[in-house]
């Protein structure tokens, strides 16, 4: 499996971000910030120049068009099936789902999830909370949900990271795929961050 | 901030700025679409706009058709929010918090107190802190900007001249703001005080403008833009993703326009794309020249 994080003795890890719409410029600068060499990626064949990949917040309508329209999506299944980690916030998660019941839309359809967009409602529904991360040190996360997606149904190797307190699944990991209901990148608080790159480590 | 209704648990909270801000930052890069009807909502969501607003008239008809252009009759605003998936967005005139009140209630995603409509006061912007909706506001200069995000303004756009497709003034308000910005970035303590005042702003404000030399909220461009290279041009000049209104739905074919502008301004540093998106588009809207248009008939100088 490439490593998320690189080799320290060669070079620092080059984590992709899905550069088409969204804040990617946020993840972009956390991940330089913790020492990754951070591309900004628009065109498919930038995919076969990194070790790892984030699919930022953004409207997963419009990220899922784009995607199909440059036609990113078999490559990305490609690199996704060879063990490149890949972690998708919000529209990331929307975006790697296998199952979005009513997406009108292309999709990766990598991880073994089913994804609700949209499911805590509109914008005046959008909320901040602390939230327990299992295996995550350092306390309670405070997790910012924008028009959040939950993830309804997982598979059988997918492990629930994070529920909110009425049981909804917010945060998964299968294997080197990580999906987030939430937007890390839009706090100071960089431990997924670093979770991310650390998946590729071990 | 309110408690949470959602079923998150007690500790939740809603409507506040990170949520504001936070939804602007998930819009960047992309372009949002004025709408007047579902039908037009779902071709500007197949075209991939990251959100739609929705008005009564576009801009361009408003300027023709004269008179006072108001919100939408809430039952548009509901059936274009049945239509897409996308946030919508819907416009409130200057200073109506009443209508701002209605589209809160309505639940659009964001409301746009804008300068296309006629304004309602002339003394008073609204209370944006006071709604848990957010707002985006137009802007010509850096002060205004930073009078509206004072004000609790969580997004800004440049002003423009909406319903001209000439982007002119759209140039003309982006350069100001990011020229001013880049100008607070080198003046001291006194030079910022005093920049303050004349903005008539917190010096506090002012003052992490310039160390972060960006506004804390996210900068669109809207007002007059109507090709692929227009879009592509406010993206290079400092734009993070674009309003469209008139030039898509008052040109031969919408459908088309509306992908070609989302490409070029995703991929706004690639000419070759944006020359292969603008190839055989049809006609653009007509679009006028601004010295044709009697200052008096001028949106851009509403709101202050």
């Amino acid at each position: 499996m490439p490593s998320a994080a690189g080799d320290p003795k060669s070079r620092p890890a080059r984590v992709g971000v899905l550069g088409l719409q969204g804040d990617f410029a946020e993840h972009l600068r956390t991940l330089t910030r913790l020492g990754a060499e951070a591309i900004d990626v628009r065109r498919p064949e930038q995919l076969d120049e990194i070790d790892a990949l984030i699919i930022p917040g953004g409207e997963s309508t419009t990220i899922g068009k784009l995607a199909e329209r440059y036609a990113f999506i078999p490559k990305l299944r490609e690199r996704v099936a060879a063990g490149m980690p890949v972690w998708g916030t919000c529209a990331g998660a929307i975006f790697l789902a296998k199952d979005v019941p009513g997406h009108p839309h292309p999709l990766a359809a990598v991880m073994d999830i089913t994804v609700e967009r949209n499911a805590f409602g509109r914008q005046i529904d959008s909320f901040e909370a602390d939230i327990d991360v299992r295996g995550m040190g350092g306390g309670p996360f405070h997790a910012v949900f924008i028009r959040a997606p939950k993830i309804r149904a997982t598979g059988r190797d997918v492990d629930v990271l994070a529920t909110l307190p009425d049981g909804a699944v917010v945060a998964v990991r299968e294997g080197a795929l990580l999906a987030t209901s939430f937007h890390p990148e839009l706090t100071s608080d960089d431990r997924f961050h670093r979770y991310f790159l650390a998946m590729g480590r071990r | 901030m309110a408690p949470s209704q959602n079923g998150s648990g007690g500790q939740a909270h809603t409507g506040t700025w990170t949520l504001k801000t936070g939804l602007a930052q998930m819009l960047k890069g992309g372009v949002i679409m004025d709408v007047v009807t579902a039908e037009h909502a779902r071709i500007a969501e197949e075209a991939g706009a990251v959100a739609v607003m929705a008005l009564e008239r576009v801009p361009a008809d408003i300027r023709a058709s004269g008179g006072v252009a108001r919100m939408s009759d809430p039952e548009k605003v509901l059936e274009i929010m049945a239509a897409v998936t996308i946030p919508v967005m819907a416009k409130a005139r200057i200073g109506h918090f009443v209508e701002a009140q209605v589209l809160e209630a309505l639940g659009v995603d964001y409301v746009d107190e804008s300068e296309v409509l006629t304004p309602a006061d002339e003394q008073f912007h609204i209370d944006k802190h006071a709604f848990k909706v957010p707002f985006v506001c137009g802007a010509r200069d850096l002060g205004e900007a930073l009078r509206r995000i004072n004000e609790g303004a969580a997004m800004i756009r440049s002003k423009g001249e909406a319903g001209t497709g000439n982007v002119v003034e759209a140039v003309r308000h982006l350069r100001a703001i990011t020229s001013q910005l880049r100008a607070l970035a080198d003046m001291d303590e006194a030079a910022l005080a005093e920049r303050a005042s004349e903005y008539r702003v917190p010096v506090d404000l002012v003052k992490r403008v310039a160390q972060a030399r960006k506004l804390p909220v996210v900068l669109f461009c809207a007002g007059g833009i109507a090709t692929p290279a227009d879009a592509a041009l406010m993206m290079q000049l400092g734009a993070e993703g674009n309003f469209v209104g008139s030039g898509i739905f008052k040109s031969a074919e919408p459908a088309r326009r509306a992908k070609a502008i989302v490409e070029a301004t995703t991929h706004y540093t690639d000419a070759k794309l944006v020359a292969e998106v603008s190839r055989g588009l049809g006609e653009p809207m007509r679009g006028m020249s601004l010295e044709t248009i009697p200052p008096a008939e001028r949106l851009a100088v509403r709101g202050w």
